[in-house]
C-alpha cells in the first residue's frame, strides 16, 4: 500500500476494528479511510464494488472475514471477475484480491469450517493462493496485490497464531504458480497445503525416527499449479500422500492425484493416497471435529500404507 | 441355503466335461471337500468336490452326459428345503453361460507353468461357487466388486457389490487387485523395473496387498540375480584351482561324492531367462516364417546298442522283481546329455531363452484315446531303476487316465519310442515351449562292416526335432553325439 496507491482494503470491520482477527492493524492509522474502509455486512455488495474498481484501475485487497461468508459473493467473483477480461476482448484487468481465512477453525461447526479451494480453482480466470508459512504469505500477498488477474489468497485461522521469521525486504516477493520443497526426502512425498504443511512436517520428523525419508512439496498456489515439481518429487519417490483439509470429492487433491496418473503412471509404486477431511458437514464436537480433520497419526499411518509398511 | 453345483474347470484346457459317474446318491449328506463325481475331461479323469456341506437335493445331470463349463450339475441344500426355484432356473440354462464365462475370466493361466494353473483351478472352483450362491467371499474386501457379482442377477449380489463399492469409497487401500486365477498384479514402476532389469515378473511373489508386486520386490530380485551371478562367476575359479592343485585328499574322496540318495522334487524345474540376442532373434523371426511357430528340424543318427542291451540284461539278473526297459536307460541317457548340452534343455521364450536347471523328461505313452507324456522330473538326477519303477507307474496312471495336470504338463524335453510297433525310424512332433523331442525307433540285429569285416551288430535309430529357433544344427548334433556315445559305453554313466 505504501508502494502504490491505488491499493485499498475493503471488507468487514477491516478498519475502525482492525480486522477480526486483527490483519490489519495499523492500516487505517497510516492510510486513512480513503484507503481502508469498513463495509456492511453485504459480501455480494462490496465484492461487486472492488469488480468495479479493478475494471477502473484501482487494486482492491477485498477481505471476506472468513471464506465461508464468500458463498455470497461467488456471482462477482464467478462471474464478473474471472471472466472479465476475457469477455472484454482483453480490454479490462481485473486486478483484485479476494483475501480472508479458509478452512477450520475452533469449534466453528458446519457452516464456518469449509475449505473452499477446490471451488475457486475450478474456474479459468482465478488464480487460487494458499501460503502455509510467515515468509510465504509476505512474500505471495505482494505477488497477488501487484498480479493483474483476480487472485484468492487463502489464510487459515489456525496458523495466525504462528510465528515464522520474514524477509525485511520491502519488495520481498514469491511468483505465484512456484512450488516449494517444504523438506527433501527420498522415500514418500507429501503434498500439502495451507495447514497441512507443518502437519505433514510433523509427520515426516515422526518417519524419520522409522528411517524412513519423507519429502514434503508444499505447491504455494493451486492456480497455476506447479504439477512440475510434484511431478520430479514423485519419479524420485515413487509414493504419494496427499493431504487436505478439504473434502476429497472433487477436491484439489484429486485433481494432483490425476494430473499424477496422467504424467507419471510409470513412475508409481502404489495408489496415490489422499488424507482428508471427513466427507460430512463439520461437527461442532471438539472430538468429532478432531476425528474429522487431518492429523499426524492419519498421515503417518498413510505413509506407512503407500510404502506397504 | 441351497446351493448349485456347477461343472467345474479341471483342466486348464477344458471346455466341457463328461460325468464319468456320481459318487453320491440323491438324500446322500456331503461335506466341503468330499468327492461328489468323476468328471472325464479332456485329458484325465478327476473327481469333482463339495464345496458346500448339506445335503445332495437333486442331481441335474447323468452319468455319460457331457456337459460345458458352468452348467449347474447339481443342488446341494438342506433336507426338507424348497429348492424348486433353483431346480427351475438351472434347468433354463440361465446361470450357465454367464458361469462360463466367470470361470473363464478367472482362469486366465499363463502359457507356461502348471502351478499357476492349478493354483488358478482351486481359486475358480471356490469363486464360482460362492458366486452362484450370492454369499460374500471372504477374502473378496477390495474396492472392485467382481465381474461374477455384478453379473449374477440375484439380490444379494447387488448387495455385495453394494457393500464392495461402500468399502471402496472412503478407502482406496485395497485398491481392489488381487493375484485372482493367474493375473499377475504389479505396480507401475516395479513393472517397468522388472522389464528393463529382464526379470521375469511370473517368478515373483509380490509383497504388497493382495499379492501386489511392488518396488522393492524387483530391487530383492535383482540383488537376489546379482548374488547369484557373483556366485556362478567364482565357481568356476574354484574349481580351476582345484583341478591344478588335486591333492590326495580331494582324490580320496572323488569316488563318494557320487549322490547316492535320490532327491524328491516337485513342481516344474527352476530355470533362469536370459535375454534373446539380436541374431538369436533374426534366425527366430525368419525361420518362423518359413515353417510356422516351430521351425523343426530333424537330425537322424544310428546307435549300437550292444552294450547297452547287455547293461540292461545284466541289471535284469540282478534285480528281477524290478525289471528295466531299454527306454529306462534312454531316458537316463538322454536326461545326462541334456545336463552337458543345456541349450538343448531350454524353450523360446519370445523375448527370453529360458534354461531350465533339470532334465525334466517327457515320456510319451499311448492310450487307447490318444496319447499323453508324463514326466519324469529331474531325470538327471534318479537312477534307471528309480526312472523305471516311475515311468511304470505313471504310465499306469496315464491309461486310467488318472494323471494329475501337474504329471504331464511342463517337461523340459520329450522321448517317444515306437521301438515296440516295429518302427524303424521316424521323426516327433515338438512339444512346445520345450526345445526337442527324441523319437526312438526299434533296435534290431544287423550286418554291419567293423575293422574291415562284416559282423552283426544291435542297432537303433533316433532322430531328434529340433526347434530350430533355439537348437541350431551343430548344436543338436552335439547332444546326439553325446547321447550316442553315452548309449554305446554305459559305463560313462558310472562317471
Amino acid at each position: 500500500m505504501q508502494r502504490d496507491e491505488n491499493v485499498f482494503l475493503l471488507g468487514e470491520e477491516v478498519a475502525a476494528y482492525q480486522g477480526a482477527y486483527k490483519v490489519s492493524k495499523g492500516l487505517l492509522e497510516e492510510f486513512g479511510e480513503k484507503r481502508v474502509i469498513d463495509s456492511p455486512i453485504t459480501e455480494l455488495g462490496f465484492a461487486g464494488l472492488g469488480v468495479g474498481a479493478a475494471m477502473v484501475g484501482l487494486r482492491p485487497v477485498i477481505e471476506f472475514m472468513t471464506f465461508n461468508f464468500s458463498i455470497l459473493a461467488t456471482d462477482q467473483i464467478v462471474n464478473s471477475a474471472a471472466k472479465m477480461l476475457y469477455m472484454s476482448g482483453g480490454q479490462f484487468k481485473i486486478p483484485i484480491v479476494f483475501r480472508g481465512p479458509n478452512g477450520s477453525a475452533y469449534q466453528v461447526s458446519s457452516q464456518h469450517s469449509q475449505a473452499l479451494e477446490s471451488w475457486y480453482a475450478h474456474f479459468p480466470g482465478l488464480k487460487v493462493v494458499m501460503p502455509s508459512t510467515a515468509a510465504d504469505a509476505k512474500g505471495l500477498l505482494k505477488s497477488a496485490i501487484r498480479d493483474d488477474d483476480p487472485v484468492i489468497f487463502m489464510e487459515q485461522e489456525r496458523m495466525y497464531g504462528m510465528k515464522g521469521e520474514v524477509p525485511d525486504d520491502p519488495d520481498f516477493t514469491i511468483p505465484l504458480g512456484v512450488a516449494d520443497i517444504k523438506r527433501e526426502g527420498k522415500d514418500a512425498t507429501i503434498v500439502a497445503r495451507s495447514l497441512t504443511v507443518p502437519l505433514a512436517l510433523k509427520a515426516a520428523e515422526e518417519l524419520e525416527k522409522e528411517g524412513v525419508s519423507v519429502e514434503v512439496v508444499d505447491p504455494r498456489t493451486i492456480r497455476p499449479l506447479d504439477i512440475d515439481t510434484i511431478i520430479r518429487s514423485v519419479q524420485k519417490t515413487n509414493r504419494v500422500v496427499i493431504v487436505e483439509e478439504s473434502h476429497a470429492f472433487c477436491g484439489v487433491g484429486a485433481e494432483i492425484s490425476a494430473q499424477i496418473m496422467e504424467r507419471a503412471f510409470d513412475y508409481l509404486d502404489a495408489p496415490v493416497k489422499r488424507i482428508s477431511s471427513a466427507d460430512a458437514p463439520m461437527p461442532y464436537a471438539k472430538n468429532l471435529e478432531q476425528l474429522a480433520l487431518p492429523d499426524v497419526a492419519k498421515i503417518v499411518a498413510a505413509v506407512r500404507e503407500v510404502l506397504y509398511l | 441355503m441351497a446351493t448349485q453345483v456347477v461343472m467345474p474347470k479341471l483342466s486348464p484346457t477344458m471346455e466341457e466335461g463328461q460325468l464319468a459317474r456320481w459318487l453320491k446318491n440323491e438324500g446322500d449328506k456331503v461335506s466341503v471337500g468330499e468327492p461328489l463325481a468323476e468328471i472325464d475331461t479332456d485329458k484325465a479323469t478327476m473327481e469333482a468336490q463339495a464345496l458346500t456341506t448339506g445335503v445332495l437335493r437333486k442331481i441335474l445331470v447323468q452319468a455319460g452326459a457331457t456337459v460345458p463349463l458352468g452348467q449347474v450339475i447339481a443342488i446341494i441344500g438342506e433336507a426338507d428345503e424348497d429348492i424348486s426355484a433353483l431346480v427351475a432356473k438351472a434347468e433354463s440354462g440361465e446361470a450357465a453361460a454367464a458361469n462360463k464365462q466367470n470361470i473363464e475370466e478367472n482362469v486366465e493361466a499363463g502359457q507356461d507353468g502348471a502351478q499357476r494353473e492349478l493354483a488358478g483351478v482351486v481359486v475358480e472352483g471356490a469363486r464360482t461357487q460362492a458366486t452362484i450362491e450370492g454369499a460374500p467371499l471372504k477374502n473378496d474386501t477390495g474396492g472392485q466388486p467382481s465381474t461374477g457379482g455384478a453379473q449374477a442377477s440375484d439380490e444379494k449380489a447387488a448387495t455385495q457389490t453394494a457393500n464392495a463399492a461402500a468399502t471402496g469409497g472412503g478407502d482406496s487401500s485395497g485398491n481392489g487387485q488381487r493375484a485372482a486365477g493367474g493375473r499377475v498384479v504389479v505396480s507401475p514402476i516395479a513393472a517397468r523395473m522388472a522389464a528393463e532389469a529382464n526379470i521375469n515378473i511370473n517368478s515373483i511373489t509380490g509383497s504388497g496387498p493382495g499379492g501386489r508386486i511392488v518396488k522393492r520386490d524387483i530391487e530383492a530380485a535383482k540383488s537376489n540375480a546379482s548374488g547369484q551371478q557373483q556366485t556362478q562367476a567364482a565357481a568356476p575359479e574354484s574349481r580351476t584351482q582345484a583341478e591344478q592343485t588335486p591333492s590326495p585328499a580331494v582324490e580320496a574322496r572323488a569316488p563318494q561324492r557320487q549322490p547316492t540318495q535320490q532327491p524328491s522334487v516337485e513342481g516344474a524345474s527352476p530355470y533362469r531367462d536370459e535375454p534373446v540376442s539380436t541374431m538369436r532373434a533374426t534366425i527366430a523371426r525368419r525361420l518362423t516364417s518359413s515353417t510356422g511357430p516351430v521351425p523343426h528340424f530333424f537330425l537322424t543318427t544310428e546307435i549300437e546298442m550292444d552294450r547297452t542291451a547287455e547293461l540292461r540284461a545284466t541289471l535284469n539278473t540282478l534285480d528281477t522283481e524290478n525289471k528295466v526297459s531299454i527306454n529306462d536307460i534312454i531316458i537316463k541317457v538322454a536326461a545326462a546329455a541334456l545336463v552337458q548340452h543345456p541349450q538343448v534343455n531350454a524353450s523360446f521364450q519370445d523375448k527370453h531363452i529360458r534354461y531350465y536347471e533339470r532334465a525334466d523328461i517327457g515320456v510319451a505313452v499311448a492310450i487307447d484315446e490318444g496319447l499323453i507324456t508324463p514326466i519324469v522330473r529331474a531325470a538327471d538326477k534318479k537312477s534307471i531303476g528309480q526312472i523305471s519303477r516311475e515311468v511304470r507307474e505313471l504310465a499306469g496312471r496315464a491309461r486310467e487316465r488318472k494323471l494329475q495336470p501337474d504329471e504331464y504338463m511342463g517337461a523340459t524335453f520329450s522321448v517317444s519310442n515306437l521301438g515296440m510297433f516295429g518302427i524303424d525310424e521316424f521323426t516327433a512332433i515338438i512339444n512346445p515351449p520345450e526345445a526337442a523331442i527324441l523319437a526312438v525307433g526299434a533296435m534290431s540285429a544287423k550286418p554291419v562292416v567293423r575293422e574291415g569285416e562284416v559282423v552283426v551288430r544291435q542297432l537303433m535309430r533316433v532322430t531328434m526335432s529340433c526347434d530350430h529357433r533355439i537348437v541350431d544344427g551343430a548344436t543338436g548334433a552335439k547332444f546326439l553325439q553325446t547321447f550316442k556315445k553315452m548309449l554305446e559305453n554305459p559305463l560313462l554313466l558310472m562317471l
